[in-house]
Order: C-alpha cells, then sequence, then structure tokens
C-alpha cells in the first residue's frame, strides 16, 4: 500500500493493539489514502483534515490547534505537498501525547509497600473489566495482586468483581451490597499489608462528575488509603471509553480535582470509535494516557505507546 | 456555554450591526459560532453540516422579529430547527394487539442497559402494567445478577435461565411464562455489544426474529462522541431500531449523539435516564434537548414562549397606548394574562439571565397568588368600569372587593397604583414622542426584548401586594428597571 512507503513504524506496535485497531482504522483508513493522493495542499486538504479529526471526537479546540500547527509549517515551507502534510500530522499528532506523557510519575514497585491503583470513572466505561486486565497485567510481571470491590452501589457489582478474581485466581476484598466504601477500602489497605501484596487495585462505583457528593466520596477513600501509606495512591486511573465525546474533557476535569487523577486509562478501543477525546485530555489538562484496552478478554490490554496508537489509529497499513 | 454562544453570536451582530432582515453575511458569521457549538455538544460532523446548510436556507432573508435581536433571532431559528430534528412530537411506546407486548433494549456495553430494563418496568407497572423481565445478557459477568438485584430491590420479577442456556431460548421461554401468567410487557435485557461483533449482532437478529419484539430500542450514552452514528446506523440495518432511550443525561454532556442518531436514522426518541434511581427515566421533550444541546439554559425557552404568546401587532397596539396615556385596566388585564400563559411569573423572571441571582440576592418575593389577586380584582370590575376606572367609587369598591375576595383597601390601592402608572406612562409618552431614539424611549423599548414585560415592569401593582406593601419588593422593582437600562 502506498503507506508503508512514506510511514516506517518506529516502533512495532503491539499485536493487541493492532488487532484491536485494525477495525478503528479501516473506515478513515480510505479516507486518509485518498485525502493525501491530491496533488497539492490546499483549503480543501485541510477541510478534509478537520473532518476527519472531528469525527474522531478529538473536538473542535484541539483540532484547530493541530491544524494551526501543520498551516504554520506549511507557511514555513517545511511541508511542501500532501506527502510531507501528512508526514508533519502525525508528527504533531504523537508530539501532543508524548507532552502529556512527560508528566506521567514513574510507578515503582516496591516489595512489602503495596502499589495502590485507584480506578475511576463514570457509569459504564468498562472500570471492572479494567480492573481484571491490570491485574492479568501485574500477575504477568510477576506480582501479586489483591483486588477491593469498594463499587457496592450497582447491584451486583461485587458479583463481577469476585468473578474475576475466581477467573484469575486473585483473592478479593469484599463487604455487602450497600456498605461504606471508605470500610472496604481500609479493610483492602490492611489486608494488602498483611498478606504483603505487591498490587493492590481498588474499584469503585461509577459516578457521573456532576455528582459532588459522590466525588467528595472519592476523596475521602484517597484520605483513607493514604493513612496506610502516605505517598498511596500510587496511580489514580480514570477509566474513559473510546466512544466518549467531549464531555470526557469535563469529567477528566472534574476527576482530577477529586481524586487526583494521574493517568487515563482508554478503553472500548475494539470498536470503531478512535478515543480521540484522550488528544483533547493530553493537550488542555496534560493527563497522559497509561493503558489501552482493546476487547473483553483480561489479554485484552496494552501499555500506551502514542507513535503506535497514532499510527495504527490514522496511518496504519491495510495489509496488517 | 449559554453565555459563550449568546455572547459570540451578540458580538457578531454588533460588528455588523443591526438590520431589519438577516443578511447572507449575518447569517454564515452567526452560523459559525452555531457550527461550533453544534460540535462541541459532540453532534456528528456531517450532521452538523446538513444542518447548517438547512439554518442558512431558512434564515436569510428573514426579518429580525421586533421583539428579539438578531442573535437572539438566529437562535430562535437554530432551536426550531433542532427541535423539528429531534422530532417535534412525542412518540409513546406502541403495544401489541396480542400481549404481550415484547421490548428489546439494545446497545453498547455501558450504555446502562440493564439499569433501564429495571426503570421501564417500574416506570409501567406505575402505568398499571404487570411486566416481565428478562435477563439474556449471559456474557458480562454477572448480568444477570445485576438484573435479579434490581428486580428484589423492586418487586419486579425477573426471569433467568442463569449463563449457561442459549439467550434465545431463554427469552422465547419467558415470552411463553408472560402469555400464560398473564405479564405484559415482556422487557429484555440483551448483551452490550459492538455493532462490528458479528456473533452476537447475529444472536440479536435471532432473537427478533423468534419473538418479533414489537419495540426495539437502542439504549444510548448521551456522552458519546462521533460514535453514536456508526453505532446507531448498524443496529439500525441489523434490527429496524423503533426507537431510542438516551441515558446519563444527569450529567454534563450536552447529549448532541442524540440529535445525530435522529438524524441519521430517524427513529423517535422515547426516554430519557436521568440517574440511577429506578424512578429516573423521563418522558422525551424536544425542546428541552434542543436547549441543551445548544448550551442555553432556559432564555431560548423564554425566547420561544415570548414569540408564542405574544402577538406582535397587539404588542404595538398596547406600547402605542402606552405612550398615549390611554391605557386601560382592560389592556392592563390583557397584558397580564399573555404574561401569565408563559408561565409562573417568578419562573420567568429567573430566565433572564442575571435575573434569577438579582431575586435572589434582594430576597425579591413575587409571587403567583398576588398576580392572582389583580387578575381576580379586574375580573370582579364591569368593562365600563375598567375602561374608565375613575367612576370606581365606594360602593362599586365593596362590590368588586367581595367579588374577587379581596378588601377594600386592595382594590383602592390597585387603583391608586394604576392611575399613577397611567400619569407617568403619559408623562414618558410626551418626552419619548420629543426624542424618540433617546433613552426614555429606549427603557420602554425594553419590550423589543420581551414585549410583555414593560407593563409588568411599569406597573405598580405587580410585585407588591396592594394590601400587604413589601418593601423589599419595590426595591426588587426599582432594580429589575436598571437591569433593563443596562441590558440596552
Amino acid at each position: 500500500m502506498i503507506f508503508s512507503r512514506f510511514f516506517r513504524r518506529r516502533t512495532p506496535p503491539s499485536p493487541q493493539l493492532e488487532s484491536g485497531l485494525k477495525r478503528s482504522r479501516q473506515g478513515i483508513f480510505r479516507q486518509i489514502v485518498q485525502l493525501f493522493e491530491r496533488s497539492q495542499i490546499d483549503r480543501e486538504l485541510f477541510d478534509d483534515l478537520e473532518a476527519l479529526l472531528i469525527q474522531a471526537d478529538l473536538g473542535v479546540a484541539t483540532t484547530e490547534a493541530l491544524l494551526e500547527r501543520l498551516q504554520e509549517r506549511v507557511r514555513r515551507g517545511e511541508v511542501r505537498d500532501p506527502v510531507e502534510a501528512r508526514e508533519a500530522l502525525r508528527e504533531e499528532m504523537v508530539a501532543l501525547l508524548e507532552a502529556a506523557m512527560r508528566n506521567r510519575r514513574v510507578k515503582i514497585y516496591q516489595r512489602g509497600v503495596p502499589f495502590v491503583s485507584l480506578v475511576v470513572g463514570v457509569n459504564g466505561t468498562g472500570k471492572t473489566t479494567t480492573i481484571a486486565k491490570l491485574a492479568r497485567y501485574h500477575l504477568d510481571q510477576g506480582r501479586t495482586v489483591l483486588l477491593v470491590a469498594a463499587d457496592t452501589f450497582r447491584a451486583a457489582a461485587i458479583d463481577q468483581l469476585k468473578a474475576w478474581g475466581e477467573r484469575l485466581g486473585v483473592p478479593v476484598i469484599a463487604h455487602a451490597p450497600g456498605a461504606d466504601p471508605g470500610a472496604v477500602v481500609f479493610d483492602g489497605m490492611q489486608a494488602a499489608h498483611n498478606r504483603g501484596i505487591d498490587v493492590l487495585l481498588i474499584d469503585t462505583a461509577g459516578r457521573l462528575h456532576t455528582k459532588s457528593n459522590l466525588m467528595a466520596e472519592l476523596a475521602k477513600i484517597r484520605r483513607v488509603i493514604q493513612r496506610h501509606v502516605p505517598d498511596a495512591p500510587h496511580e489514580v486511573l480514570l477509566v474513559i471509553d473510546a466512544t466518549t465525546g467531549q464531555n470526557g474533557l469535563n469529567q477528566a476535569r472534574v476527576f482530577t480535582e477529586a481524586a487526583g487523577v494521574t493517568d487515563i486509562a482508554l478503553t472500548k478501543l475494539d470498536g470503531t470509535a478512535k478515543g480521540g477525546i484522550a488528544f483533547a485530555i493530553a493537550r488542555e489538562l496534560g493527563i497522559p494516557i497509561a493503558y489501552v484496552g482493546t476487547g473483553e478478554k483480561p489479554t485484552d490490554f496494552a501499555e500506551f505507546d502514542p507513535e503506535a496508537y497514532v499510527d495504527a489509529l490514522f496511518f496504519g497499513d491495510e495489509e496488517d | 456555554m449559554f453565555e459563550a454562544l449568546t455572547d459570540r453570536l451578540t458580538q457578531v451582530f454588533q460588528r455588523i450591526g443591526r438590520k431589519g432582515r438577516l443578511t447572507e453575511e449575518d447569517v454564515d458569521e452567526a452560523l459559525r459560532e452555531v457550527r461550533r457549538a453544534l460540535l462541541e455538544a459532540d453532534v456528528h460532523y456531517t450532521v452538523v453540516r446538513d444542518f447548517i446548510a438547512a439554518v442558512r436556507e431558512r434564515a436569510i432573508g428573514e426579518e429580525v422579529l421586533r421583539s428579539l435581536t438578531p442573535a437572539q433571532q438566529v437562535i430562535a431559528i437554530v432551536h426550531q430547527e433542532l427541535v423539528r430534528v429531534l422530532g417535534s412530537e412525542r412518540v409513546p411506546l406502541q403495544w401489541a394487539s396480542q400481549p404481550p407486548t415484547i421490548i428489546m433494549l439494545v446497545g453498547l456495553q455501558g450504555s446502562g442497559k440493564t439499569t433501564q430494563v429495571a426503570k421501564l418496568g417500574y416506570h409501567l407497572r406505575k402505568e398499571g402494567r404487570r411486566p416481565l423481565l428478562v435477563a439474556a445478557d449471559i456474557y458480562r459477568p454477572a448480568a444477570v445478577e445485576q438484573l435479579r438485584t434490581l428486580g428484589k430491590q423492586h418487586d419486579l420479577p425477573v426471569y433467568d435461565e442463569g449463563t449457561k442456556a442459549d439467550p434465545v431460548e431463554t427469552v422465547k421461554h419467558a415470552v411463553k411464562v408472560a402469555r400464560d401468567q398473564g405479564y405484559n410487557p415482556v422487557i429484555i435485557d440483551t448483551a452490550g455489544r459492538l455493532q462490528i461483533d458479528e456473533p452476537m449482532m447475529q444472536e440479536l437478529e435471532r432473537m427478533a426474529e423468534a419473538v418479533r419484539p414489537t419495540e426495539i430500542l437502542l439504549v444510548a450514552d448521551a456522552m458519546t462522541g462521533q460514535e453514536a452514528v456508526n453505532v446507531a446506523k448498524e443496529f439500525h440495518r441489523r434490527l429496524s431500531l423503533t426507537g431510542l432511550i438516551l441515558t446519563k443525561l444527569d450529567g454534563d454532556a450536552r447529549g448532541g449523539a442524540a440529535l445525530s442518531i435522529r438524524a441519521v436514522v430517524g427513529v423517535p426518541i422515547k426516554f430519557i435516564g436521568t440517574g440511577e434511581r429506578v424512578d429516573a427515566l423521563e418522558p422525551f421533550y424536544p425542546d428541552r434537548l434542543a436547549t441543551r444541546i445548544l448550551g442555553m439554559g432556559d432564555v431560548l425557552s423564554l425566547i420561544e414562549k415570548a414569540q408564542q404568546q405574544i402577538n406582535q401587532e397587539e404588542g404595538k397596539k398596547l406600547q402605542e397606548k402606552l405612550l398615549a396615556g390611554t391605557f386601560d385596566l382592560e389592556d392592563f388585564l390583557r397584558q397580564l394574562q399573555q404574561v401569565k400563559k408563559m408561565g409562573p411569573l417568578t419562573q420567568l423572571l429567573e430566565m433572564i439571565p442575571g435575573m434569577g441571582q438579582l431575586l435572589r440576592q434582594q430576597q425579591v418575593q413575587i409571587s403567583d397568588d398576588e398576580y392572582k389577586r389583580i387578575e381576580a380584582i379586574i375580573l370582579s370590575m364591569t368593562p365600563e368600569e375598567r375602561r374608565n376606572p375613575d367612576i370606581i367609587n365606594y360602593s362599586r369598591r365593596r362590590r368588586i372587593a367581595q367579588g374577587s375576595g379581596t378588601t377594600i383597601a386592595e382594590v383602592s390601592q390597585l387603583l391608586t397604583q394604576f392611575k399613577q402608572m397611567q400619569r407617568m406612562m403619559a408623562e414618558l409618552g410626551q418626552l419619548a414622542a420629543g426624542r424618540s431614539r433617546g433613552p426614555l424611549r429606549g427603557l420602554l423599548g425594553a419590550g423589543n426584548a420581551f414585549p410583555s414585560l414593560p407593563g409588568l415592569d411599569g406597573f405598580p401593582g405587580i410585585g407588591t401586594a396592594p394590601a400587604r406593601p413589601q418593601p423589599a419588593a419595590h426595591h426588587g422593582r426599582h432594580q429589575s428597571k436598571k437591569k433593563k437600562k443596562k441590558r440596552r
């Protein structure tokens, strides 16, 4: 395909991301090819790029910012034809994500001190499934894992986490439905200490960021965690699903205020949604993406790689 | 957001200057901002493009109603078009001629299907039905358990065959159970799936084929972005959807996805989900969602209401009468009734940007009872008395007070205040005639925005109960006048 000639992959994308994203790009891929097969950079090219980026949920402001930078490079004469424009856009998109990646806290796993990961998000983004995947991921790295069912609100959420715990052979700390999430977390912290667990994954109830009482509950959970381990939680993962539109930005903003979000987990990338809101979040809030979810199986999961993501999503090869 | 769009539009028109008709340039400038607002609300790119084209065609050359600013005029057109696309009428659930009616809920993972199944069951039971909920999502861990729990909590029967059975068989059996035991409707919870997941889509097709649901409703999350169109299209292609339930509208998502889905697949939005509680399911009203998509609070409904309720011609006549000092109680009553048609007075005032805050700050209480009392007093007068209040002597006052259930003092106070207002208006009218473009003209011209308000504003009776003077209310009235001056 025409693309392979222009896009050499710098890092081979993970197979999970590849297969998951394959579907995402099929529709958009043809558009891109046609786009850059034009003979010159014109207004129409920019209009079409705008359409493409907005349809990927990057949002108006981020799209405009990216295209302005591209335009600037055209003005400066660095970019002279559509092929160079494509490369330049790709670079800008990767740079945007990488800038946020620089804010990442290095994840240090110490023996004896549990690495505490608090998983938060609005309803239905896939928090519990993400926890299962994270558990699998840490198990594969040879760490011991404990799950905490702090979603005591949604009917059967505890059962769902227990079912995962059983499948993965990981212990789950749970109370009865309707119990105080803070109390469950307290027990979880205690158990992690007593059992010398490496990684503690806390599942919280889905909550809309507009519900201030529920957001305050997250702050309380944080305090409970900090009573045991002062520099915890080491990771506060906001789970955002790839179909999320511009509201994702509000979600990220408010969850960060209430719970100190450190990273994004971008889920459901196995569909045709592109998860472009992650660009907007990276640009406006500087929050990096840590993981991507590409299916319902615990192995449909990968650490985030900006180049691989941008390549696979917007500039991938059709053959693979 | 309201501020954002309206302010931006206002700026656009300030630059252009006021004109009688919307020109092509006005409209294009304005629509650039509208386009942005729609995209920020997650309306699909192509839907926005088509929508903007339609509005443009309608708006160019349209006369700016004298009651509105050009910015408001554009917003009004945009809003009307939005309502048109969203479906101007509420479409109720369809019921099968042969019970049970089968309602199948489908959608992506995490859109809120299981919760909506319980809510719908609860809602329909409240309407006197005997719903049976069916757990046919055997894939998500504990999904069956979730529906069972919800059923138990709200005393709604749930049919399931565990997670080992074929969901299509489960559903068939459930329908038989419903038929035998008189349950109606049957509400089916299906597994969440990506619209491109072939085996799962086939399962849904087999299910629909097997039980022929009366309603197949797509459950869509209001926070969905551009993807909503692809999802809805594919579900519709495979299953012929009959409607939509839009969930998570209790958050701050603008819900543009609903517009996209409506525009692309054309099925009506039947319900909206506004929370996790089982009673958080509401019928859908297009105008409210249109307002939300534009992100404009309630100001829009005020514009709408003003447009609907106030006869332009009549408004003009009233204004002339006011200025000429020939405005009588008859006119006042008509004015009062028009304002009342628009809704509770406090609510109306709250809708004016900044006014709600002002009212709270000043602790002004304008009760609709006072409004009613004034109306009752005037209605107890003969037409002759209304046209010529001077003839109302003591015995007439007593009769009016008795007829309206008020006191003679209240009637007297109303008459005094009306006379004061009449005199004031006449003076203003003379001044305004002298300098028609002067500030006083403008003061009265506040009616440009809301033609009903000058009478309301100028009439001392409103905001003060005649027999129970409330200083705070006087103050508030004064404030609202000041506010108007500023708003010009």
